[in-house]
């Protein structure tokens, strides 16, 4: 998929029943959703160029990825980072990019029990806050954008 | 990582789940930590200067609110035209102590509920003085409540299962565990697990109820334990329950139970 220069993440019925683990499987697979040949009408399709290493850079430091609530990421310079999780420094040489994506999609696929929050997903949550209701933390985009920068970090 | 306080929320679990064989009993069932593994109040994992603040009545700002607190309690309210003070006298020994027992189940209520020292409060106001009842964050509820919680200062938490409020402990045990909003995290992941590490800019404690009502400086003010559950609500981006609600009195009580055993410091200070 790194190669793909417009890669498009279908979410149709299919990947929606399987949520996240569906966008994750079909981004994993290096292709665009197969096209089945009954598939229902879509809803409006996801459209990801090649991930941005500085846009992805924002994402993380801001309030959109808010991963720096848990991670230090010397390279940022932030004045306040947490400990909950790794320090994210060197995760580029340490994990692929699909490794990556796979950590941000569906975090709970390495460790069933963990408190990283999944940042495509949508269903299966509970009271989720009527301001962030039917939405996933991170867009499609926003997630390539956080793959490419955590690529950077070597 | 707090391996002790691990081990005490899991014997706490156990009490909460034991209880559900006591069904049957008429008897009120007192439940205790394991000795071996106390809670730490929220003041461990404060600065060294928030604690500073919290220790020297003279500059905690919490004693403000207290001091309005005492006011209140003198002065008449509701059309019986009576205060708190010609019932209960001097709070020093009528109210000493009495935080530590609740929230608890009201006795007098036709359908016993659960009410914390909110609803103690709002309650004296309906039956004793004929006074409306005061808004959960409203000041004058806060200043009484501060006040009351105060005269138990440095007194232990204690807590008595009974079977009317065993439902709400479970249930309150329940949403302590329950991964919630769009960050679908519980207060057990937090608290239990991550307590003594870092969220950003914060130390995460163990998520006491022992030092509320609380001043926090970012709230510039004195605010309600139910006002702090909003927050941690809000950080995992949940819905909120209203103030007061059923469901945070049952996790009330539900933090009751981890926090007995811990002394009472209301005002407690928070950055
Ligand atoms: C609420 C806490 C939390 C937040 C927020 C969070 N993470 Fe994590 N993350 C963790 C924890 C804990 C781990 C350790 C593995 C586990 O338990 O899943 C982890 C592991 C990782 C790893 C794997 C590190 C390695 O070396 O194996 C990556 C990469 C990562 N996170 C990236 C991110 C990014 C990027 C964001 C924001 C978009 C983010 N995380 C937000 C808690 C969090
Ligand atoms: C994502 C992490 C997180 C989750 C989940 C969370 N909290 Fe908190 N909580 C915090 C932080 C950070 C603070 C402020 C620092 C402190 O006092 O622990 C806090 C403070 C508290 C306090 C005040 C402790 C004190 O000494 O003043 C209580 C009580 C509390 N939380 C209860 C809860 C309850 C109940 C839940 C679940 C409904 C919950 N928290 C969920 C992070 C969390």
């Amino acid at each position: 998929m790194k190669n793909s220069n417009h890669l498009r993440i279908s979410l149709s019925e299919n990947a929606e029943r399987m949520g996240a683990v569906g966008v994750t499987l079909l981004a994993l697979a290096g292709c665009a959703a197969p096209a089945r040949p009954n598939a229902p009408a879509s809803p409006p399709d996801a459209i990801t160029t090649p991930g941005d290493p500085s846009r992805g850079r924002d994402v993380v430091m801001g309030r959109d990825g808010n991963c720096l609530l848990c991670h230090a990421i010397p390279e940022t310079g932030a004045r306040f980072m947490g400990d909950l999780g790794p320090p994210l420094a060197g995760a580029g040489a340490r994990l692929s990019a699909a490794q990556l994506r796979m950590r941000l999609i569906d975090p709970q696929r390495s460790n069933p029990d963990t408190i990283m929050p999944a940042y495509a997903r949508i269903d299966g949550l509970t009271r989720v806050g009527k301001a962030w209701r039917g939405k996933p933390i991170l867009g499609a985009q926003q997630i390539e954008d956080v793959v490419a920068y955590l690529g950077t970090l070597r | 990582m707090n391996a002790n306080f691990s081990t005490f929320a899991r014997a706490a679990l156990y009490v909460v789940a034991g209880l559900g064989c006591l069904g049957n009993s008429p008897s009120a069932t007192s439940a205790s930590p394991m000795s071996n593994a106390l809670p730490k109040s929220g003041s461990t994992y404060a600065s060294a200067e928030i604690r500073a603040l919290q220790a020297d009545d003279a500059s905690n700002p919490g004693m403000l609110w207290v001091a309005d607190g005492q006011a209140l309690w003198n002065e008449v309210a509701g059309s019986q035209a009576k205060s708190c003070a010609q019932c209960h006298v001097v709070a020093a020994t009528s109210m000493k102590g009495v935080a530590t027992r609740y929230p608890q189940i009201d006795k007098h209520a036709t359908v016993p509920t659960l009410i914390n020292l909110e609803g103690r409060v709002n309650f004296c106001r309906i039956r004793h003085q004929a006074a409306p009842t005061l808004a959960y964050e409203s000041p004058a509820l806060l200043a009484l409540t501060a006040y009351v919680t105060h005269q138990s200062r440095g007194l232990v938490r204690r807590l008595t299962i009974d079977d009317e409020s065993r439902a709400y402990l479970q249930r309150g045990a329940a949403l302590y565990q329950q991964r919630m909003g769009q960050m679908n995290l519980a207060c057990t992941h937090c608290h239990d697990q991550n307590a003594g590490k870092t969220l950003l800019a914060e130390k995460i404690s163990e998520g006491h109820p022992n030092g509320y009502p609380i001043y926090r400086l970012e709230w510039q003010g004195v605010g309600s334990l139910h006002r702090r559950f909003r927050s941690c609500f809000a950080g995992v981006r949940a819905e909120p329950f209203a103030p007061g609600s059923d469901e945070y009195l049952a996790l009330e009580l539900y933090l009751a139970l981890r926090a007995v055993g811990l002394a009472v410091e209301t005002p407690a200070v928070r950055r």
